[in-house]
């Protein structure tokens, strides 16, 4: 009677202390499985947003201006097309020389 | 040809006349915003690009196989302007993925395949220019080459996993972005015709000087 009477007493801190040292171990693990993975989550998660974020702080995506590199991509369209269209109209213009020299050369003989 | 040549210039120069209006009014994509709009001259680059490998490759296996010389002047014409419309979309695209996904390139299976068909006409055109007597032949099996690559570029989105869209996303376009972008394709397609003209001309003429040129030697 005496000895349960005291380990009710005493409670689950009772319980405890007259565990073995393995059992200690044990729960201790078993705590710090539980509890680590929560205070690693508080630890990694994001600091409330603010109503001002400072440009440096904004993702890369979103940091690069968008205007430039659109006039960029259709100005480069329309310059390879003015481009090509002025090495046609060159090339045409040497085959037109040429095959005046050539009919001249001919009408001489 | 040479009788279309004006109306498609006409109406080519008014699709690209209203192109910039259809392109301001179409709204933005939710992710992407104002950078998507690359979107409007790079997909139709490449159909620019695709048209010019269909008519390279067709004339070219005519050259090969029947040797007819008009189709191999049609054959050089076109690989020039896939080599054109080819570098529009490769520079293009890098433009948009920048701002979209953060780099100019990634070393993925649509980006690279896309460089290797654009080199294929570069080949094509470097083999013509520098490979001597009969180089016309070997250039025509360079660019059948090319025109049996280019279907599998153009799948490979859905076939690998690539940072690129797939093929379906164009096609279920909602209506307010897809029609601009059937305005400017059909404008790209209209100037690759214009073009096409244009520098069959061209070959044309060199054809002539050369018969000249050996009339004259005889």
């Amino acid at each position: 009677m005496g000895m349960v009477s005291r380990v009710g007493q005493v409670g689950w801190l009772g319980g405890v202390l007259r565990m073995g040292r393995v059992g200690r171990l044990i729960l201790t693990l078993l705590l710090v499985l539980i509890v680590a993975p929560s205070a690693l989550a508080v630890q990694t998660a994001p600091p409330g947003q603010s109503e001002y974020v400072p440009i440096k702080d904004l993702p890369l995506t979103d940091q690069i201006p968008a205007a430039p590199l659109l006039i960029a991509a259709y100005a480069f369209v329309w310059i390879a097309v003015l481009f090509y269209l002025w090495t046609i109209w060159r090339r045409l213009g040497k085959v037109e020389d040429e095959m005046r020299t050539l009919a001249q050369k001919t009408t001489r003989r | 040809m040479r009788k279309a040549f004006a109306p498609l210039l006409v109406l080519a120069a008014a699709m690209f006349a209203a192109a910039p209006y259809f392109i301001a009014q179409a709204p933005y994509e939710s992710t992407m915003g104002l950078i998507q709009k690359i979107m409007y001259f790079h997909v139709p680059s490449w159909i620019g690009m695709y048209s010019a490998i269909l008519v390279c490759g067709v004339a070219s296996g005519l050259y090969l196989f029947r040797n007819n010389q008009a189709a191999d002047r049609y054959a050089v014409s076109a690989a020039e302007l896939a080599v054109m419309f080819g570098l529009m979309g490769l520079v293009t695209g890098p433009l948009w993925g920048r701002k979209a996904w953060g780099v100019w390139w990634e070393w993925d299976v649509r980006l690279t395949s896309a460089l290797l068909l654009e080199l294929v006409f570069v080949a094509y055109l470097l083999v013509r220019k520098y490979g001597g007597p009969g180089a016309e032949k070997l250039a025509a099996a360079t660019a059948l080459f090319g025109f049996a690559v280019a279907p599998f570029v153009y799948k490979s989105v859905d076939i690998w996993r690539t940072v690129h869209p797939k093929t379906s996303v164009v096609p279920t376009l909602p209506k307010v972005m897809g029609g601009p972008l059937a305005l400017t394709a059909l404008a790209f397609v209209l100037l690759f015709l214009v073009l096409l003209t244009l520098r069959v001309r061209l070959a044309e003429r060199q054809a002539v000087l050369d018969e000249l040129y050996l009339a004259h030697e005889d």
